[in-house]
């Protein structure tokens, strides 16, 4: 009976001193607070510690709004010393909280200002991310189903029963469609959003929590292994689909991104007001809204990097779409109105 | 003769108490109470009758009616489902029995995820059952679809916790002595009847205390609901957690808790005052002393029968995950079971796969090891003793499991921020949180053991001369050992397969399997889902283990009858 015991004083202790030896190297940090999805290959981050003799350390939060609500529970003492990932229809939370110091990149100079979204420059752009309709290739040029030229047509009874689209309650994706909906039609009881989704629900939409069972449980194109041939994705799903696919250097992706009620997501970082480290802080977000970092960005996490200045990878060119005119609401309408626009559009949807 | 004379003394039961409640009141009770306070008291001043105007809202009564009536439905099916298997394996003896029991644990550890991913194979437009259809009568033939419907969320939660109810009913069950059902069926009662009046009574305290920790798990069952249920279904856990993660309305959010945990403790209450009025007394048989091989006809008929039945049920899911981590794009192979050993940029983890292993199984020890001690502990008070003061000490300590993970974690974030208690980005979180959800089991595995001990073996030892001491060592020890190791059991592999709090807590350096699992089928590709596929599989094969291997040890203790 003793060894099983002496066996977990063992790990415990040993647990315990990994702890003690952790904290005993000293030397300066930084805390990257990120989403989940965040990710940069190896070196990225390794360089940036290099050139500054810190140490940088990833703590991944949550999807980005459990992320930001995170930030704004410990604005006294908070977690890290710099936020990246909080997006548009997070961002006014964030900065009516006040958790952000202010801070002018001299890179942001390479950003369109459009993209600035914050007029005092309390958070910088560094990635744009469209959410874009997805199609199953096969199912339009082989099945002969009409592909949808405008968000009308998705209510076409031709299209009927092929639509699955993600709740937005539950998922990010799901809110930017419903906000591209709402931005695209107005609020208009007659001819707005609602009126459009009563269409859809009576074309018989198909509804999942989120993107995971869209894309892979509904979905019949790509990597998907479900029925329906049209989707609410991103517009770099389709190269995610030739990189991942048997044959990454394939002339076309199973699945088709269209410019049919895009939205655009963007995504900010921010140093967090409290940090010990200013100026390596901002050296940090210098450093992401760099050319070599914003060239990795695509790659990386399938997104657009913020900066216009930097080539895209070639599958990128090829495969994912740049919407001609993405949809998008102001930060702070989006956040005034979400509660209500959610509660409707599931009285609309699912009841 | 006293029935009632506690083995325990009231000072060393407040002794053995302190442990447990120090724990539980710093990794519990405080962040909760302060996550609670935020938003009962926004901007300082306490506004109760916002939680009143939220109960009253129509939606809420909607939520609280279908989470109350899916837990109580899945409960339900449950304990009728896992009866008959907690029976076979209580009595009968059979090839390959210990490997069987041990796979029985298996769905219970596995990350919602995964199940889902498997259930929605097995029910979704692609199943088995569809292509069948469509090989006979076509393309056009309707789909059988189960998934996004009130059934798959059921199966769902049977296929869960069906071992709670096999283990702690059976564990139970193989102590309870056949005899007195044998002497009714001679004097001529049906087995029905045998069973009612006889075995019946004797396992309810154990049947009601694993349907309880059954209801808990449902009522609380998150991502189940998501993955499987239709996006109209609104548990009340669902909702707590949009409102905390999603929405940060933390007045809302407050109010749901106070509402799920109060509804959570009203009935724990009325379960331990139920399983303390209801356990008897009885002279325990020694396991291997009450199991037999099935007879031959008809008995050995009925037990192939629900043996049968229950791993079809439970080992078709798991054999859809082993089927999908060999599926490659070119064939059939081992290729996603090589890639967890290299790092691969493509997988947007910080370290190869089996780093997660190892994490994993760190974790799991030091889990164990908190909640097997404290588990320990808390059931020799609630066990002995008798009492309100009891029977709130075992409430609190299920309590855990009827709560949102949400909270507990934001809890955490504004309640141990200050040095040295500052663990919000330790991972010693990690043991800590899966403890607070081990306990519970590590506790109810031991206290009906201990209730049912039989005083007269006490008194008998007393009479012939043992000390107090002596008297515990040798007629309690024994047997409580043996519901430990069942409880560190289920401790080890609730740690292993924890996901909706260790996701939360879970650090780059040093992320679980479960969380591995979850960022892989996060990230597109089909090499990625079939490194997760694999990497359930593995979990799978680890849990199975464990458990055989402390189940192992329940050998080597001395024989207590």
């Amino acid at each position: 009976m003793s060894r099983p015991r002496s066996i977990a004083i063992v790990l415990a202790s040993s647990l315990l001193l990994g702890g003690s030896v952790g904290a005993a190297a000293q030397g300066r940090t930084l805390t990257l607070m990120t989403h989940d999805s965040f990710y940069l290959p190896d070196g990225v981050i390794e360089s940036f510690e290099a050139a500054h003799d810190v140490d940088v350390k990833l703590l991944p939060a949550g999807d980005a709004g459990t992320m930001v609500n995170q930030a704004i529970l410990t604005v006294d003492r908070p977690l890290a010393d710099v936020l990246y990932g909080v997006d548009n229809t997070f961002l006014s939370r964030a900065l009516a909280a006040d958790i952000f110091e202010p801070y002018q990149s001299p890179e942001l100079a390479a950003v369109p200002v459009d993209l600035r979204s914050d007029p005092e420059g309390r958070v910088t752009p560094i990635d744009v991310a469209d959410v874009c309709l997805n199609l199953d290739r096969s199912a339009f040029d082989v099945g002969g189903l009409p592909v949808p030229a405008r968000l009308e047509d998705l209510a076409d009874p031709a299209l009927a029963g092929q639509l699955v689209v993600e709740n937005p309650a539950t998922s990010s994706p799901g809110l930017a469609f419903l906000l591209a909906t709402i931005a695209y039609f107005g609020e208009d009881p007659e001819s707005g959003w609602t009126a459009f989704w009563s269409d859809l629900r009576a074309n018989e939409v198909t509804v999942t929590s989120g993107w995971e069972e869209a894309y892979y449980g509904q979905f019949s194109g790509g990597t998907g292994e479900g029925s329906l041939p049209i989707v609410v994705s991103y517009a770099s799903s389709p190269a995610a689909e030739v990189l991942f696919g048997p044959d990454p250097e394939a002339h076309e992706s199973p699945t088709l991104a269209i410019d049919v009620g895009c939205f655009r997501q963007i995504e900010f970082a921010g140093i967090l007001r409290g940090t010990d480290e200013p100026e390596l802080a901002g050296a940090l977000i210098d450093y992401l809204l760099s050319p070599e970092v914003q060239a990795e960005l695509p790659l990386a996490m399938y997104v657009y990097p913020a900066r216009q200045d930097v080539p895209l990878p070639a599958v990128f060119e090829q495969h994912a779409l740049v919407p001609s005119a993405p949809l998008s609401l102001d930060p702070a309408v989006i956040d005034a109105g979400r509660e209500g626009w959610i509660r409707e559009w599931t009285d609309i949807v699912l009841r | 003769m006293d029935r009632h004379r506690p083995a325990l003394t009231r000072r060393w039961a407040l002794l053995l108490a302190l442990a447990p409640l120090a724990f539980l009141g710093l990794f519990f009770l405080w962040p909760v109470a302060n996550i609670l306070a935020l938003g009962l008291a926004p901007g300082g001043h306490w506004e109760p009758g916002t939680v009143v105007d939220t109960w009253r809202q129509p939606f809420v009564l909607d939520i609280v009616l279908f989470t109350l009536a899916l837990a109580g439905l899945s409960t339900l099916l449950t304990v009728l489902l896992g009866m008959p298997a907690a029976w076979v394996f209580a009595r009968f003896d059979f090839p390959a029995k210990r490997v069987l029991r041990a796979l029985t644990v298996v769905p219970f550890v596995l990350p919602t995820v995964v199940v889902g991913a498997a259930f929605l194979a097995l029910l979704g437009p692609r199943s088995p059952i569809n292509a069948v259809g469509e090989l006979l009568f076509g393309a056009n033939v309707p789909q059988v679809r189960l998934d996004g419907s009130v059934g798959a969320i059921l199966l769902a939660h049977v296929f869960y916790n069906i071992a709670v109810i096999i283990r702690m009913v059976g564990g139970m069950w193989a102590h309870v002595d056949p005899r007195t059902e044998e002497a009714a069926r001679m004097l001529g009662a049906s087995p029905a009847r045998a069973f009612r009046e006889v075995t019946w009574p004797l396992l309810r305290p154990a049947v009601i205390s694993a349907a309880s920790i059954v209801f808990l798990f449902t009522v609380t069952s998150f991502g189940v609901v998501l993955l499987l249920g239709s996006p109209r279904d609104t548990t009340l856990e669902v909702e707590i957690y949009r409102q905390t993660a999603i929405l940060l309305d933390l007045p809302t959010a407050a109010a749901l808790t106070i509402l799920q945990m109060s509804g959570v403790l009203v009935l724990l209450l009325a379960s331990a005052r139920a399983q303390e009025r209801l356990s008897i007394q009885q002279r325990l048989r020694s396991a291997s002393e009450t199991v037999r091989r099935p007879r031959p006809g008809r008995e050995r008929a009925i037990v192939a029968v629900v043996l049968a039945a229950t791993l079809a049920f439970m080992v078709t899911p798991l054999l859809i995950l082993v089927e999908r981590s060999l599926a490659g794009p070119a064939g059939y192979g081992v290729d996603a079971y090589g890639a967890l050993l290299g790092e691969d940029p493509r997988m947007r983890l910080t370290s190869a796969p089996w780093h997660a292993v190892v994490d994993s199984l760190t974790f799991a020890a030091a889990t164990t090891l908190i909640a097997g001690t404290l588990g320990v502990l808390a059931a020799a008070v609630v066990g002995y003793r008798r009492g309100w003061l009891v029977r709130g000490l075992d409430a609190l300590i299920m309590l855990p499991l009827g709560t949102s993970a949400v909270i507990v974690g934001f809890g955490f974030l504004v309640s141990l921020d200050t040095p040295p208690l500052d663990l919000r980005t330790s991972v010693l979180l990690i043991p800590i949180a899966h403890a607070l959800i081990a306990l519970p089991f590590v506790m109810r595995a031991v206290v009906p053991v201990i209730r049912s001990i039989d005083d007269h073996l006490r008194e008998a030892a007393a009479v012939l001369g043992a000390s107090p001491a002596r008297t515990w060592r040798e007629v309690d020890g024994p047997i409580l050992a043996r519901g430990a190791l069942v409880g560190a059991g289920f401790a080890f592999a609730v740690s292993l397969g924890e996901f909706g709090a260790t996701l939360f807590i879970a650090r780059p350096d040093s992320i679980t399997i479960p969380v591995a699992i979850f960022r892989l089928l996060g990230q597109p590709g089909a090499s990625n889902f079939a490194a997760a596929m694999s990497l359930s599989v593995v979990l799978m094969v680890l849990t199975a283990t464990a458990v055989l291997l402390i189940e192992r040890l329940r050998g080597s203790g001395p024989q207590p009858f």
